[in-house]
């Protein structure tokens, strides 16, 4: 067991743990961020995103030891206070999610893209979100908010959020 | 043999359903909750028998509560219901309903669902039976309410009840109006209403039957809204479950010396259960792998490529579970027909891949059970745990935070029963989350199948005789509705190798699928364009006008574009109609899905909006099924249990997808979430034939 330091959403957390812990099961059952969801622990749905330095992660495949002294963003701060993202703006007015389990880390994974790509192509989005899965199948809509989202963002220099 | 098939009796075994009268109590304990006001029960006079599972009966009880519904002093309405929200939206809808129904805006309308201590018995969330069976319940205690609320306010004015109005939260008229709250303020009201009392005519609906967004969406948005995983309790510990390494297995010998030599760990070891409980997450999965077992695995089990030949050989064919339908003298029709085709259909293991996994938090406080928990059937859920643990049902509390998604798969209450042992053993509230693996390969798949269909076509071709066979995958929508003098339709239960239970549209899609791929490939042979050959067997109005319209929105017969190909299929089920069409193009790998048209109608739409997004949804799964799902399994163990080997529907598997609504404001409204399923794979199968032979077997393939 070693002492991490964790920079998540601006505050910082000594946290002890073995290197190859899984940073979700730190944000989720020991800081109390249950925002980004356990789905698979394989890295393949998504569930999980947040980014780590601004980069979209896979928090439960992102070790510990790997995340430590990082800045983690995860869905709790994407919101300025009740002031939503864009992002998350766009999904609740598109109705981007059904059951909503996937809906936190598409965001996260749209706040991701649209860092790198203000004006994603249907293609690009595939791309880009190809390991987040929507097992609803709200597939059509989440591009919907993808791009309403980068409509109003390219129109707005406020990149949102806190890192 | 004329005798029905019976409807879904393939899956688990549910416990006998608990039902009780109306009681005094019942009214009081809602007042005791939410203060003085106005409670009014909606009441059936009796449930048939829904229950999916062998433990269904119809109860012989003069009445079953459906639903209630309470009115604060404060004017707030709140409804409660046993249905759980699973994603389908039915907490929208039915606010919408209740809103309808009371003259109010939707806002002042909550739900309280799927608590068992707060809500009348439900016997679960499945069979599309929420918005045809459950909004008229609550519909009716909303309306009963209102009419008292008219009335209460005659009686204080004095004046003729008819003269009187509600409208936005107030009865009005004689220029004088006041509030529900006002009306309710410091009373105990109660009211009783049963099924036949009059409800609102849909041509009438002003907040049904328009969009409305989901209620708690902002929640959601921010990843603020609690499912299961996410509920903590004080002195909350973790727990984790040690498993066979195959899908099913007898526990020889535990060495859990490592495991009890860390800080903080309990064991639990109970018969075959063998679980840990850490104080964190982290040490529970260390602690449960540092505990060693030893699983005899089944030996002797099918594979995935011998499992059909299994289904056939171990048919059972007792009475009452194999199940016989027919009409006429097929196997004469068919020894003087001019062509027979017959053919046999494939259907693979599929799995629910919900995304948040099997997951409960168990509290025992002074010997009374509560456990917070996702599951479709939270009664059922209470009765095994109650089972389980010898207690009184009455001693456990089962509650459903809206839960991120089931198809069908969360019938069961194991994970419940895992949490619970091991809050028991621990002293305190205990955590479980099922792993992805775990989820695989102990949750319940969707029932493989052999279909073997024997058609027999006249000279003049006209179908003649139908004999359809079913083993294993299922009843739902076996019968045929097209015409056909001379069928026999029959299901054979057989052995089935994985667990096995409900899916999302159940046995109708592989039912329609071997039905409407045969249809397809009679038309083919016989040179009978497939949705004119479909149209001269079909009296049925509804499914003639959603296949239609289906043809004519894709462009049927001709492809948008040259080298493409177009396919059709069309059904109903529970209640609802609806007809696909896809357009194909060639791609290396065969073939790929260029675009689909679904047109879908069930009735008197309540939310257009919500509607959209179960037909979707229910396409898009429709498309894993379709295109490329399957489990594997050899040597009782899956091959492909994990997220990554496992493929679901991803951002490039979705076409571009026209969603067709047709409302019909003069019929009841039906369930929706699960029939737009049904037709995705053959409209898909039908069109690969245009670029050569169609295995017989989902997903669809061409046959190399």
């Amino acid at each position: 067991m070693a002492r991490y330091t964790l920079r998540v959403n601006g505050q910082t957390h000594e946290v002890e743990g073995e290197p190859a812990d899984s940073l979700l099961s730190v944000l989720r059952y020991e800081l109390g961020l249950t925002g980004s969801k356990f789905g698979c622990g394989e890295g393949h749905c998504g569930a999980c995103s947040v980014l780590v330095d601004g980069q979209l992660a896979r928090s439960c495949v992102t070790r510990l030891g790997a995340a430590a002294g990082k800045a983690v963003t995860t869905i709790e701060a994407v919101a300025r206070g009740d002031k939503l993202h864009p992002v998350q703006q766009a999904f609740l007015e598109t109705e981007a999610f059904q059951c909503g389990y996937c809906t936190p880390g598409m965001v996260m994974a749209t706040v991701a893209l649209l860092q790198a790509n203000a004006d994603p192509s249907n293609d690009d989005i595939a791309r880009f979100m190809a390991r987040n899965v929507c097992r609803c199948g709200t597939y059509p809509r989440i591009v919907k908010a993808v791009k309403l989202a980068a409509d109003r963002m390219k129109s707005s220099s406020d990149p949102g959020g806190r890192q | 043999m004329s005798h029905d098939i019976e409807v879904e009796r393939y899956e688990l075994d549910a416990p006998a359903p608990y039902r009780f009268d109306i009681e005094r109590r019942d009214f009081m304990r809602i007042f005791a909750l939410a203060g003085s006001g106005l409670l009014v029960v909606s009441s059936v006079a009796r449930v048939e028998a829904q229950e999916s599972g062998r433990g269904a009966q119809t109860g012989t009880v003069p009445r079953d509560i459906a639903g209630w519904l309470h009115i604060d002093e404060n004017g707030r309405i709140t409804g409660y219901t046993g249905k759980t929200e699973i994603g389908q939206n039915i907490r929208t809808s039915l606010a919408q309903a209740i809103a309808d129904e009371l003259r109010v805006p939707l806002t002042t309308v909550t739900l309280m669902m799927a608590d068992t201590d707060l809500v009348p018995y439900d016997a679960g969330t499945f069979g599309s039976q929420s918005t045809p069976r459950m909004a008229p319940q609550l519909s009716r205690a909303a309306a009963a309410a209102r009419e008292m609320l008219i009335g209460q306010a005659a009686a204080l004015w004095n004046v003729d009840a008819r003269t009187l109005t509600a409208q936005d939260g107030r009865v009005a008229g004689g220029g004088r109006t006041i509030t529900y709250g006002e009306l309710t303020k410091g009373q105990k009201l109660t009211g009783e209403v049963v099924a036949e009392s009059p409800v609102t005519r849909p041509a009438e609906w002003t907040t049904r039957g328009v969009p409305a967004k989901k209620v708690n969406g902002r929640e959601i948005v921010t990843g603020h809204h609690q499912f299961t995983p996410d509920i903590v309790r004080p002195r909350m510990q973790y727990g984790g479950v040690i498993r066979p390494n195959g899908y099913a297995g007898t526990l020889t010998s535990v060495d859990d010396s490592r495991a009890r030599a860390l800080t903080g760990i309990t064991v639990v070891r109970d018969g075959e259960f063998l679980g840990v409980v850490g104080p964190t997450e982290r040490a529970a999965m260390r602690a449960a792998a540092a505990v060693r077992a030893e699983w005899r695995l089944r030996s002797g089990d099918p594979s995935s490529a011998t499992i059909f030949d299994h289904l056939k050989k171990t048919a059972r064919d007792e009475a009452g579970r194999n199940s016989l339908t027919g009409s006429g003298d097929p196997a004469a029709a068919r020894a003087s027909a001019a062509k027979t085709f017959d053919a046999s259909y494939r259907i693979p293991y599929i799995a629910h891949v919900p995304l948040e996994p099997r997951a409960a938090v168990a509290e025992w406080t002074d010997g009374k059970l509560t456990v917070w928990c996702g599951t479709q059937r939270p009664f059922g859920v209470r009765a095994e745990l109650a089972e389980a643990f010898r207690i009184a049902q009455e001693r456990v509390r089962v509650i459903v935070p809206d839960t991120g998604s089931a198809y069908g798969g969360k019938h069961s209450g194991e994970h419940a029963i895992e949490a619970a042992r091991l809050a028991k053993a621990s002293g305190t509230p205990v955590k479980l989350v099922w792993t992805r693996a775990e989820e695989f390969s102990f949750g319940y798949a969707r029932p493989a199948g052999v279909i073997d269909i024997k058609a027999a076509v006249s000279p003049d071709g006209r179908l003649v005789a139908w004999e359809f066979d079913n083993w294993n995958s299922g009843a739902s929508a076996i019968r045929t509705p097209y015409d056909v003098p001379n069928q026999r339709i029959q299901f054979h239960a057989s052995e089935s190798p994985l667990k096995q239970g409900s899916y999302r549209g159940l046995a109708a899609t592989a039912n329609h699928y071997a039905r409407e791929m045969h249809m397809d490939a009679i038309a083919r042979a016989l040179s009978i364009d497939p949705v004119e050959f479909r149209l001269r067997h079909l009296s049925d109005q509804r499914m003639r006008v959603v296949l239609a319209e289906a043809a004519r929105k894709i462009g049927w017969p001709k492809a948008s574009t040259p080298g493409r190909a177009l396919g059709i299929a069309c059904g109903t089920e529970k209640g609802s109609y609806v007809a696909t069409a896809a357009e194909l193009s060639k791609s290396p790998d065969g073939f790929a899905l260029e675009r689909l048209v679904v047109v879908f109608e069930c009735g008197a739409i309540v939310n257009p909006d919500g509607l959209d997004h179960q037909v979707s949804g229910a396409v898009v799964q429709g498309l894993g099924g379709a295109l490329f799902e399957a489990l594997e399994f050899r040597n009782g163990a899956l091959v492909n249990g994990t997220m990554e080997q496992y493929r679901v529907p991803r951002f490039k598997d979705v076409p571009p997808i026209e969603v067709v609504l047709l409302d019909r404001r003069d019929l009841p409204s039906a369930g929706a979430g699960e029939t737009p399923i049904v037709c995705v794979a053959p409209a898909i199968g039908s069109a690969a034939r245009a670029f050569g032979a169609v295995d017989t077997a989902l997903p669809v393939r061409l046959v190399d």
